[in-house]
């Protein structure tokens, strides 16, 4: 584990320091379990690297893009495989997945947007649940990495949120209407400026919002992990039945963590969709 | 040096504002629990979504913090 950072610096601290940041950090080489080819496999960092006006844009595939593709490959085979099983009565693995999708129905789109909207976004708030909560579990596995513990992972997401709300504040009170409704009815028309530009400033914060919670609870609880690890190489091998109990305890908090920030992520996008629609009741 | 002293203590100043936060929203929901307990679920939620509120607060000043860290 330490050798990455090995070539670095001589001492034990800065080693400790360059591990964790080669678990955390998006990088070109993909672990994989020993085999003939060795123990990890190169990404080629330059497939996609190009110049467009004057910035350097590098859209090669990383080890954070095969995790989202494994994830999506993941949820794309479960779907297919669960379609053919669908029954009124679901057995084993199909009624843990239908628990969920009803909890997201009932507990999340229902009660933030009322009966009436919630069916026209259940479908895109099952895809962010499970999407996010598979990206998670995901960095949870042996030679898994934490494609969500990546401010871009979680900036493109919490992007995709943002168009949702913006699409159904429009698609609810039309385009002129949404923008009038930035200056609720009833307020003083000297307070109209300042009204704007808070409310502007509100659509921007939510996701942003949305992207650096996400982003910064993926990557602390790793650091913690690793941070316990990196201590039996720093205070000696006495320390460690210690860290190793504090690491599995974190690791376990770290399984309810992925799944609490995926039900966060959703349940705000909800309601922030639910703030916009469901005004009129 | 300076930034990362200054980095250090603003992370620990935010988190004790966002605990003292999310400690207060826990400790209403247990009281509305206890003498409502039926409407848990509902608590529950307000809960979840309050205290998410606050932890984004929070995080923009750990972000801060890492920048200043970083520079």
């Amino acid at each position: 584990m330490l050798e990455h950072g090995a070539h670095a610096a001589g001492n034990v601290g800065e080693q400790v320091k360059n591990m964790i940041l080669h678990h955390i950090i998006n990088g070109w080489e993909i672990e994989v379990p020993s085999s003939h080819w060795g123990s990890s496999v190169e990404l080629d960092s330059h497939l996609w690297h190009f110049q467009l006006a004057g910035i350097d844009v590098n859209m090669s595939i990383s080890k954070h893009v095969i995790m989202m593709f494994v994830a999506a490959g993941l949820l794309l085979l479960m779907a297919l495989l669960l379609r053919r099983k669908i029954a009124l009565v679901p057995r084993g693995f199909l009624s843990m997945i239908e628990g969920f999708v009803l909890f997201i129905r009932d507990e999340i789109a229902v009660a933030t947007m009322g009966k009436h909207h919630a069916p026209s976004y259940t479908p895109f708030l099952c895809t962010t649940f499970f999407f996010i909560l598979t990206c998670n579990l995901l960095g949870l596995i042996p030679y898994g990495s934490t494609a969500t513990g990546n401010i871009s992972v979680t900036a493109g997401l919490a992007f995709v949120a943002f168009v949702a709300i913006q699409f159904a504040g429009m698609r609810q009170m039309g385009v002129f209407g949404y923008f009038r409704h930035l200056v609720p009815p009833g307020v003083p028309w000297w307070l109209a400026p300042v009204m704007i530009v808070v409310e502007i400033l509100g659509i921007f914060a939510k996701p942003f919002a949305l992207c650096v919670r996400l982003f910064a609870n993926m990557t602390a609880g790793h650091v913690v992990i690793l941070s316990l690890i990196g201590l039996i190489f720093v205070m000696g091998l006495a320390i460690s039945p210690v860290t190793v109990g504090f690491g599995v305890f974190m690791y376990i908090l770290e399984i309810f963590v992925a799944f609490l920030q995926a039900y966060i992520f959703t349940m705000l996008t909800s309601l922030f969709i639910g703030l916009l629609v469901a005004g009129e009741h | 040096m300076l930034a990362h002293l200054a980095a250090g203590i603003g992370a620990g100043l935010a988190v004790i504002g966002g605990a003292y936060g999310i400690g207060r929203i826990a400790e209403g929901a247990m009281h509305g629990t206890a003498r409502q307990p039926s409407a848990s679920g509902d608590i529950r939620t307000s809960m979840i979504i309050a205290a998410a509120l606050i932890e984004g607060v929070t995080l923009f000043a750990e972000v801060v913090c890492i920048l200043m860290a970083l520079k």
